[in-house]
């Protein structure tokens, strides 16, 4: 077992800096904006530790190829099915009928 | 978790490059859908968010530089509390704590957050992708002035470099150095010279 959690990379060795940057899409800021507003004072349904606690507890390989956004949205998910604001089974449910619909990305909240 | 079978069945109003929408995508939107239904929040909740967030552009944390530029007193009470200092420009940081760090002849600062990716987003926006890289979480916390140069910042080596690893509830903001061909310009002028990664750290203002 690695002592050193895979997040927890300052002062490993690792390739050259590409500076990419990117315009976040639609569906990114809609991420970051779920966050927000859920760990907002008023609502207190997520905290940025529940955030990073299920972010760091994805492995390795899925930690690594799993975009920023794509490792938010997991987090967000798991922490509201832990406090039971959501089940997994509304999900999933739900996930397929949005998939049946062929729903647009920027559907509602772009 | 894999990935969804298949495209959509209607492509007439898609407006993606992609041919299907990918797992989390689709997990945003539902997940999106069942909270307005539970009335956590409104879908105008969700847009006033995102235009808050677009609102926050490195031009914050410029203004913020400039004043400390030309108001001495106001650059010994953002150092001393830098959340408070903003506020008394209407920058609102909420729970977070701001640590301004200023560079000097002697000393230059750059930010990180090794851990994962904490940024004075409130100053700066959302950060650049490569902030978030493993390259630079893991590297410049053991060899700044390498990484540095991979920037283009060539320091020299009287100069000490400081790395300021941030947290979910601490927030650093570099204070860069005033360039000295700005002689006589007025806050605006000097807070358009002032670049979000000058504020990083990774670079510095040309004089």
């Amino acid at each position: 077992m690695k002592l050193q959690a895979n997040h927890d990379m300052g002062g490993l060795t690792a390739g050259r800096i590409v500076p990419r940057e990117h315009t976040y899409e639609p569906w990114e800021k809609r991420v970051d904006a779920l966050m927000m507003l859920l760990s907002n004072k008023d609502r207190q349904l997520l905290k940025v530790d529940e955030l990073r606690r299920n972010i760091e507890t994805l492995g390795p390989s899925a930690y690594e190829r799993m975009t920023y956004y794509e490792r938010w949205m997991h987090a967000i998910c798991q922490t509201l099915v832990q406090r039971g604001v959501i089940t997994l089974d509304e999900l999933g449910r739900r996930m397929e009928e949005v998939k049946a619909r062929g729903a647009l990305p920027d559907e509602g909240a772009g | 978790m894999n990935a969804p079978p298949g495209a959509p069945h209607d492509h007439t109003h898609f407006r993606d490059d992609e041919a299907s929408i990918s797992y989390y995508r689709t997990m945003e939107i539902a997940v999106r859908e069942l909270l307005v239904e539970k009335n956590v929040f409104s879908l105008a909740d969700v847009r006033a968010q995102i235009e808050a967030m677009d609102a926050r552009t490195p031009a914050r944390g410029a203004r913020v530089v400039a004043r400390a530029w030309t108001d001495a007193a106001y650059r010994e009470r953002l150092l001393a509390n830098g959340a408070a200092a903003c506020e008394e420009l209407g920058l609102e940081l909420g729970p977070l704590k701001l640590v301004v760090v200023e560079n000097t002849p002697q000393t230059h600062n750059v930010i990180v957050c090794t851990l994962c990716s904490c940024y004075p987003r409130m100053l700066l926006g959302l950060p650049p992708d490569w902030y978030k890289s493993r390259e630079y979480r893991s590297r410049v916390v053991r060899e700044p002035r390498r990484v540095l140069e991979e920037f283009g910042t060539r320091l020299p080596d009287a100069v000490s470099i400081r790395v300021h690893d941030s947290t979910a509830d601490m927030r650093y903001l570099v204070l860069p150095m005033r360039p000295t061909d700005t002689d006589g310009m007025n806050e605006a002028q000097l807070a358009s010279r002032v670049s979000r990664d000058a504020m990083i750290g990774t670079t510095v203002i040309d004089r």
